[in-house]
């Protein structure tokens, strides 16, 4: 089940076991700085960074803002891809700053950072992700279930769930919310009030998992003029996500239940008998 | 003051229609999908043009061959050329995205694994937009044979 | 008439007339070719005789329904992913269904009036 090589997918541009030696000691950075809250023109700054053999882009960063200019406006936290916070456009391509080795990117030796497109930007490389979360949070992001008694102490069950159930929805949990797949998405380009691969992709999360039994509620919020219709499996969300995540996979699922072709009654996790009656 | 709505609609640095123009970052289901509009645009056009050539039949036998006098030209054939390839593509494309759309073709959902390739993005659904652009050719080859090979 | 369907229900008839539109167009093409030719096929009179033809003025009639609810729709589509806001809504609605029940109306007219022709 692990490491499944033969799926005929082709991801070679995030493939990040193929990479060159470093034929350069030092790469040029150019970061985007611009300020929303003043009037100043963008514009290019660059830096001559030293690389090293395993250098991410944001040891680069980092090094530019430590020796060059530490008003460098970076939002960076795990540098190992569990937090989402550093996604940036790197080359023109939304990718985690942490996760790109210099080494990986073609291009030669200059290295162009802006901040991630479809996000109101605040400063430099870092935007706002304000209406990204309230697009998530418009999709209900939690289990509902009405048989599930959690305001009597006495009544507190837990849902039985098997591997398989698990496995229908885990992929989808997965997501970091780094943004990069609203950053790619044509639709988010120009359409304000759709959702985003992000927010419909984790609808789905919930929509398959057994402990949620609001399925209709679910189907009817992405139903809508702006909704799961506007996407049209451009992929690019699931070219560019970091985690595996393929919002594109979870969003064509959805809607293939939403047009009948996928017809299975769900099932319903059972509840064990209460802790109190064990 | 920048209401909340306001806020959640903003077109701040939105790619904006430059972001559907430019398909060649994100691999071929992004150019698909760039293909899908410009060609479903193009037979748009095409097709209320083609109503209103149609429609000089009913002025007359001298206004129909006034039609075909402008329309039977090399650049009418090319322009028909294109649009037998374009049609040929958008019809084969659009069945393969009627089958993806509906979560067909695209595998089931499984523990992720490094290096996180995706899924949907495999070659079974990608095949299909080859497939839709080998087809557009020949039809455009055999297009151009009927119309430019005489009979 | 868009604002009373639920944007899946308008999406599934774009599925249906796109696949159907996709029969109905072949049909077409593969009659202007092989009856008696293509070039032939063009000449007035040949034409006109296709127009007598009540099996075939169906077919065409068809493939005006058809495409045109399918296109127009799909440039609803696109139109509305550019704007976003109640007037552009509604006049991207209005204009669809305008112009889909004009394209339809002018290509009935012509069709009927041909099928009125006489030959020659």
């Amino acid at each position: 089940m692990l490491g499944k090589k033969n799926r005929g997918i082709d991801d070679s541009r995030k493939d990040n076991t193929t990479h060159s030696e470093l034929t350069h000691k030092t790469v040029i950075l150019n970061v985007y700085r611009a300020n929303a809250r003043k009037d100043d023109s963008p514009r290019y700054d660059t830096f001559e960074i030293p690389v090293q053999r395993w250098m991410t882009v944001l040891d680069a960063l980092l090094f530019a803002k430590s020796y060059s200019d530490s008003s460098i406006g970076i939002r960076y936290s795990c540098r190992m891809a569990s937090c989402g916070s550093c996604g940036m456009k790197i080359n023109g391509i939304p990718r985690l700053a942490c996760y790109t080795k210099i080494s990986e990117l073609s291009g030669g030796r200059t290295i162009t950072c802006e901040p991630l497109s479809n996000f109101p930007l605040i400063r430099d490389l870092v935007t706002d992700f304000s209406q990204f979360f309230e697009r998530h949070k418009e999709m209900a992001p939690f289990i509902r279930n009405d048989n599930a008694n959690i305001t009597d102490e006495t009544m507190l069950s837990e849902f039985k769930q098997s591997p398989k159930d698990v496995d229908q929805y885990l992929q989808f949990s997965y997501c970091i919310k780094c943004g990069l797949c609203y950053s790619a998405c044509p639709t988010v380009a120009t359409d304000t009030r759709f959702p985003g691969p992000q927010a419909l992709s984790q609808a789905y999360r919930y929509y398959a998992d057994t402990r949620d039994n609001s399925s209709i509620q679910r189907l009817n919020i992405a139903d809508d003029r702006h909704g799961i219709w506007r996407c049209h499996f451009a992929g690019s969300c699931s070219a560019v996500c970091p985690k595996g995540v393929d919002p594109a996979l979870g969003i064509q699922l959805l809607r293939g239940h939403l047009m009948g072709f996928s017809r299975n009654e769900k099932k319903i996790a059972e509840l064990r008998d209460p802790v109190s009656e064990q | 003051m920048e209401t909340t709505r306001e806020k959640n609609d903003s077109r701040d640095n939105r790619e904006g229609l430059k972001g559907w123009l430019n398909p060649s970052r994100y691999g071929w289901e992004r150019i698909s999908y760039w293909l899908q509009r410009l060609t479903g645009v193009f037979l748009l056009v095409y097709f209320v043009g083609h109503i209103y050539e149609t429609s000089s039949l009913v002025r007359g036998e001298n206004a129909w061959n006034a039609m075909l006098e402008l329309t039977q030209t090399p650049w009418g054939h090319i322009f028909l050329i294109l649009v037998i390839g374009t049609s040929t593509f958008h019809s084969t494309n659009g069945i393969r995205l009627i089958f993806t759309h509906a979560g067909k073709g695209l595998g089931n959902p499984e523990r992720p694994d490094y290096p996180y390739h995706a899924m949907s993005l495999n070659y079974r659904q990608k095949s299909g937009i080859w497939v839709a652009l080998i087809l557009s050719a020949i039809a455009m080859l055999y297009g151009s044979s009927v119309l430019f090979g005489g009979e | 008439m868009i604002g009373m369907l639920k944007e899946g229900q308008i999406m599934k008839i774009h599925y249906i007339t796109g696949i159907a539109a996709l029969f109905v167009v072949a049909v077409h093409i593969i009659v202007r070719l092989i009856t008696p030719s293509f070039s032939l096929s063009l000449v007035y009179e040949n034409v006109i005789k296709n127009y007598h033809n009540t099996p075939y003025i169906i077919l065409l009639e068809s493939i005006l329904i058809l495409v045109a609810i399918h296109g127009f729709n799909g440039l609803r589509i696109i139109l509305l992913e550019l704007r976003q806001n109640k007037p552009w809504e509604d006049g991207v609605a209005i204009f669809t269904i305008a112009a889909t029940i004009a394209l339809i109306a002018y290509g009935t007219r012509t069709i009927i009036v041909a099928s009125g022709l006489g030959l020659g």
